[in-house]
């Protein structure tokens, strides 16, 4: 039993759980004031708003503001967390695989109105077919070119 | 205002959580793309045991008259959509949220990933025509 966490959480598990249960902590809290089912990747649409008119952007103005403060607790929560009891982390991935993977997550993320936050915790959370649907699509692809590009390089 | 402060406020417990769970981390992501570390399902796991519940028992929200209701398409474009984003997920081991709280972390070289992203949003909405069907 030991061994066989261990072979599938080398790092342990409560790390992660803990991370797990705030981030849920978190999305729990805004719905119990506000009603909302916060995702992340709708500020990609909403922050638009604010510089063109164009309709494909106005489809989230209602939604711009709180989209927004959610942006900025999300990198003041990392912040605040880092400055008290974590250590800053800079990553090794190359930058041409963050910027391609940036720009494929960012279109991706807006034709189909949510990500890892937006279909994977609210939509689950909520019982949503069409959110497992996409989970299950965007985790498989996401597995499959991890194992390709671990191959080409 | 109040709201607002209430977002500002679950966001900010939201980035600690996922700075502290390493899924700021685009190389802990990595990880278990490729089934070395299955870590990223205890946090979605972990997440949804405390979401889900809170979701599905809330009647009254204590700033709103009611919950929103919560809205997915499945479609062609959307699922479109998934895929891409599951390439992008694969080649660089970021996701929209990880991403902003992984800039809280100090990560600078994460700011190519994020203005990728966003480029790729504007690009979506620009050239692919502006929305998916609202009733499919």
């Amino acid at each position: 039993m030991d061994e066989w966490i261990t072979r599938l959480f080398p790092h342990g598990i409560s790390t992660y759980l803990v991370g797990g249960l705030l981030v849920g902590l978190g999305t729990s809290l805004i719905f119990v004031f506000t009603g909302i089912r916060a995702g992340a990747s709708g500020v990609l649409t909403s922050a638009f708003s604010y510089v063109t008119s164009r309709s494909s952007f106005g489809l989230l103005k209602g939604e711009r503001a709180w989209r927004t403060l959610l942006t900025l607790g999300l990198i003041a929560g990392a912040a605040l967390y880092t400055l008290a009891i974590g250590e800053p982390f800079r990553t090794e991935i190359p930058l041409l695989n963050l910027a391609a993977g940036g720009f494929l997550v960012g279109m991706g993320t807006r034709a189909a109105r949510g990500c890892t936050s937006g279909h994977g915790i609210c939509g689950l959370s909520s019982l949503s077919g069409p959110s497992l649907v996409h989970v299950c699509t965007f985790m498989g692809i996401a597995m499959l070119t991890a194992y390709v590009v671990g191959r080409l390089t | 205002m109040k709201r607002g402060l209430a977002v500002l406020l679950g966001g900010i417990i939201f980035g600690a959580g996922l700075a502290h769970s390493g899924m700021t981390k685009p190389e802990v992501v990595l990880s278990f793309l490729t089934f070395e570390d299955m870590g990223l399902m205890l946090v979605m796991g972990g997440a949804i045991a405390v979401t889900l519940p809170t979701f599905r028992f809330l009647r009254k929200p204590l700033l709103a008259p009611a919950p929103e209701p919560f809205v997915a398409w499945l479609n062609p474009r959307t699922i479109v959509g998934s895929v891409l984003f599951g390439v992008g997920w694969g080649i660089s081991g970021v996701c929209p949220g990880a991403a902003f709280a992984s800039a809280g972390t100090g990560n600078t070289p994460i700011l190519v990933a994020l203005g990728g992203m966003f480029l790729g949003g504007l690009v979506q909405g620009v050239v692919m025509k502006p929305e998916a069907p609202l009733d499919s």
